[in-house]
């Protein structure tokens, strides 16, 4: 069994079982056979690029439509203005200025085709939480248009040398300033909550003060993983990819564990390939060429594990947002609509794939009496997942698993941790914060990172993943 | 591996959701699938059974040579719908052979509106009777409907207390002189007047009603003052605008409001707001975007969660997976494109109509793209309509035969899938524009689909 470090110092391995080189260039030589196909195929689309030598530049969305832009006429023709996006956004039911989807979507689309008008600086309202996808009823690709006019937006019109701008970056790329910080976690931790250098955030950077930071892992999950020597599981006919994303990895590789130890017990051999930021943070602020940046790795070594039989699969449900449906609708990179098409969350996989039930049953439940109060991110929602682990878990012996209600957390990743976005964050997310101290449960329970955060920080709760407590509840 | 159930029901409507309580309550494991958030958000809230018995033969016999979409030719005439209808149940008879009511029968009817009393509970009033209520609508009508919400009681036409009825600037679609004249015009038995107030203007010019409802539910400051209070003091001054026929003032005694009044808390502004007032205070149901609809969705949402209805909005059903000896088995729920099993004993379909997108329609035809379902209709596009905008189109009889369990019939008139059922707006057979009955028939065939399709999976 060979390792190796890759670029940017994470440990990172695809899986302990595959015979690799230590050079990544001769491993993606000796490792293409399994991707070769939809990299041939491509190179015409990405300006002819040898599919060994990734040239970030090459691979311009833009580049197969002529005109330079996306070509969302069809989606705006679509549109008929019932205006059911508007109702079901939560931002522009506390914000006054915000005039809601439809207008950010097909009706900004169409006056910008002039050239003299410009992106309404509203769009940078527009948290990117993808309710208006869910509540078209003409499929309009509302988030799509959205994650298109924020790019122009910052691209064209933002001051880069704004404070604004530089703590939106930053904010964007927390997968930098997290690798940074766990190498020295537990200064991290006291540092970032270090009330002065609150303060100072708060009036230097626009970052909310009564934010707390999370707190960094003394072990990352990649170290762990490492140590542990990978996957315990060896089968070539049930693999998966996990993509663990930044926050898994950093703040809470307890959930990287459980979901290791869930799928062993299922008996898949799990693969943890190299991996950057699955570009979420960024789409919410218009930070489209860093997000293609971590796309493209991305999609380069997740293909290249579904070439060896896996699914990818993602603990954090913006993460398998972002594989399924943004990197399709905004990159064109060779292999992503394969990989959109292999992307499940961790959780749903298992329902499709075991008799998760089943299993449950035989295991017999918890031996303690154990209450939640769940809620279903906004990007567990978009993708028919909102009700999954209320489901799952429901007959569970030892078990209450109560759902808290569709009200958006209101975090929606760097959001809330905006300074002038701070208030309306919390406003958002009150009906939530109500309705946890309403549920029975004092522990909360979700599958999205930030709402995680926005959580705790509303009501005091500790916030448990589901894939933790399938773990004890199957006793993996 | 498939994900199972014993009956599988296809949308999210209000059929949908009658269809899975009801097979619930037969003691089904029952999982509801629904492709988009449901369109119960665009209803107006009202549930009506039968308001109008329309015409379907035209004044004059229709002419005669080919259809030829009516160019230069007289418009067939039609006569005006029967009604409004004090009874919905009385004018079953006269609807025509193959409308939904006449194939499951009023009882089914009966049995769907106990339903919804039972899941609506104190949000809706009118099931203490079978007549229809007269409900004011924004446009100014009044609509015959079996089932109203609570907010919008105080509103009744067949109430004879003088009304002021409040509009905004801001809010262009409504227009509260216009609607009180209407209502005038309309024969009211009631002094109304229309106001025109300033408070919706403290949002932004074309803020969401959903902004307006929120600030109203936690009560926010509008410019220093708290939303329920700074709207009552916009109102007081026209407390005595009504003018009855001698040419006297009376305070009137309700007030109405757009259907923005709170959404979580609205039982609480419209109390805040009449205790201000001294009159009651009511809702006038809208057009989409609906409180009334979101909230109805809500508490439906709420009831299958209470009855053990699985359910998962999110990905579409696309398509039949496997069938045989005119059975289906599995149909296939799209995810990005991968498509995965969902299996059933029995399956429900109450996907909607052409708006709704449970019918698909193009130049070639119409057709049910789920199960691919026979959909009854002429050969010859030009025939699917007729040149009086307001006569009995076909079009809107459009959708799948059901028979007396609402399984739909194949172009033989032989049951397609022994196991499949159809409820709601994809069902063919009734005018629900015209009649005013989409969501009596939503509930009627809801319920025998649901209790059919337990029966079936139980076997």
């Amino acid at each position: 069994m060979t390792r190796h470090t890759d670029d940017d110092g994470d440990a990172g391995d695809a899986n302990g079982t595959n015979e690799r080189g230590d050079d990544p260039v001769a491993e993606r030589a000796a490792t293409d056979g399994g991707v070769e196909s939809a990299s041939g195929g491509a190179e015409s689309a990405t300006g002819g690029t040898d599919s060994t030598e990734l040239d970030p530049d090459a691979y311009d969305p833009v580049d197969v439509f002529p005109g330079g832009d996306l070509d969302l006429r069809e989606g705006a023709d679509s549109c008929y203005k019932c205006t059911s996006c508007d109702t079901s956004c939560p931002v522009a039911e506390v914000d006054d200025e915000f005039p809601g989807p439809k207008f950010q979507g097909p009706e900004q689309w169409r006056l910008k085709r002039k050239e003299d008008h410009d992106i309404d600086e509203s769009i940078t309202s527009c948290s990117n939480c993808m309710r208006c996808d869910d509540a078209c009823p003409s499929s309009v690709p509302l988030s799509q248009m959205h994650n298109e006019a924020r790019g122009q937006y910052v691209e064209r019109q933002m001051e880069k040398l704004s404070v604004e701008y530089i703590r939106n970056r930053i904010l964007a790329n927390y997968r930098t300033s997290a690798s940074l910080a766990s190498k020295f976690p537990r200064t991290a931790s006291f540092a970032m909550n270090f009330g002065p250098a609150r303060w100072a955030m708060e009036k230097v950077m626009g970052i909310p003060k009564e934010r707390d930071f999370p707190e960094f892992a003394t072990e990352t999950f990649r170290e762990w993983w490492k140590a542990r020597g990978g996957a315990k599981v060896e089968n070539p006919d049930k693999r998966v990819a996990y993509f663990h994303g930044c926050y898994s990895n950093y703040n809470t590789p307890e959930v990287g564990k459980a979901m290791v130890r869930v799928y062993e017990h299922f008996g898949y051999e799990v693969m943890v390939p190299p991996q950057k930021c699955s570009g979420t943070p960024m789409f919410a602020n218009g930070m489209l060429d860093d997000a293609r940046r971590h796309a493209e790795t991305n999609v380069e070594n997740l293909v290249e594990a579904i070439g060896q039989g896996a699914d990818v699969i993602a603990s954090c449900t913006s993460c398998s947002m972002s594989l399924r449906q943004e990197y399709p609708e905004l990159f064109d990179l060779h292999g992503i609509e394969d990989l959109a098409e292999h992307t499940f969350e961790a959780l749903e996989y298992l329902r499709i794939h075991e008799d998760l039930e089943g299993e449950l049953d035989a295991a017999g439940g918890l031996d303690d009496e154990r209450a939640f109060a769940y809620h279903a991110p906004c990007h567990a929602r978009n993708q028919g997942l909102s009700r999954q682990a209320v489901e799952t878990f429901r007959d569970v012996d030892g078990v209450t698993m109560e759902d808290v209600g569709d009200s958006c957390s209101g975090i929606s990743g760097t959001y809330g941790w905006k300074e002038e976005k701070y208030e309306k964050s919390m406003e958002i997310g009150e009906e939530m914060f109500e309705h946890m101290e309403d549920a029975e449960g004092e522990v909360g329970m979700t599958e999205c990172p930030t709402c995680a955060m926005q959580m705790e920080h509303g009501t005091g709760y500790e916030i448990e993943h589901p894939l933790q407590l399938l773990e004890d509840a199957l006793g993996a | 591996m498939a994900i199972n159930s014993d009956v599988l029901v296809v949308g999210g409507g209000l059929a949908a959701v009658a269809a899975a309580v009801s097979a619930a309550r037969e003691g089904a494991d029952v999982r509801l699938v629904s492709h988009k958030a449901s369109t119960l958000r665009q209803a107006s809230g009202l549930i009506d059974a039968l308001g109008y018995v329309p015409a379907t033969e035209p004044a004059k016999p229709l002419r005669d040579g080919p259809p030829t979409a009516g160019r230069n030719l007289d418009p067939d005439e039609w006569p005006d719908p029967e009604g409004p209808l004090a009874d919905p149940f009385e004018g079953i008879d006269r609807l025509p052979e193959s409308h939904p009511y006449r194939v499951v029968g009023g009882d089914a009817l009966r049995d769907g509106l106990d339903l919804f009393d039972d899941l609506a509970g104190d949000a809706y009033r009118g099931g203490h009777t079978e007549r229809n209520a007269l409900v004011p609508t924004f446009g100014g009508a009044v609509k015959p409907t079996a089932r109203y919400p609570a907010a919008a009681e105080a509103g009744l036409a067949s109430d004879d207390r003088p009304m002021l009825v409040v509009g905004f600037r801001s809010l262009t679609e409504y227009d509260a002189r216009a609607f009180a004249g209407r209502l005038e015009a309309a024969g009211v038995p009631f002094d109304v007047a229309g106001a025109e107030v300033e408070f919706a203007e403290a949002f932004r010019a074309d803020a969401k009603i959903t902004r307006v409802a929120k600030a109203l539910d936690h009560d926010e400051e509008i410019d220093g003052v708290p939303a329920r209070e700074a709207l009552a003091k916009a109102v007081a001054p026209h407390l005595h605008d009504v003018v009855d026929e001698s040419g006297g003032v009376d305070r009137v005694e309700r007030v109405g409001f757009p259907a923005f009044l709170g959404d979580d808390e609205g039982d609480e502004v419209r109390e805040e707001l009449a205790d201000r007032l001294g009159a009651d205070v009511f809702e006038i149901p809208m057009g989409p975007p609906s409180l009334p609809g979101l909230r109805l969705e809500d508490r439906l949402f709420d009831a299958l969660d209470a009855e053990g209805v699985r359910f998962e909005t999110g990905n579409p059903v696309v398509g039949v997976e496997s069938a045989s000896d005119g059975r289906v088995e599995t149909v296939a729920v799209d995810r990005n494109g991968r498509t995965t099993p969902y299996g059933a004993d029995a399956f429900v379909l109450a996907t909607g109509g052409l708006v709704g997108k449970g019918l698909d329609s193009d130049r070639e035809g119409v057709r049910e793209p789920v199960f691919d379902l026979h959909v009854d209709q002429p050969e010859d596009r030009y025939e699917w309509f007729v040149d009086d905008a307001f006569g009995d189109q076909p079009y809107a009889r459009f959708g799948v035969r059901p028979d007396e369990r609402c399984r739909p019939a194949d172009a033989e008139g032989n049951v397609q899938y022994q196991n499949v059922f159809a409820a709601g707006g994809v069902v063919g057979g009734a005018d629900a524009a015209r009649e005013k009955s989409a969501s009596g028939v939503s509930l009627a065939t809801g319920i025998v689909a649901g209790r059919q399709a337990a029966t079936e999976a139980s076997q």
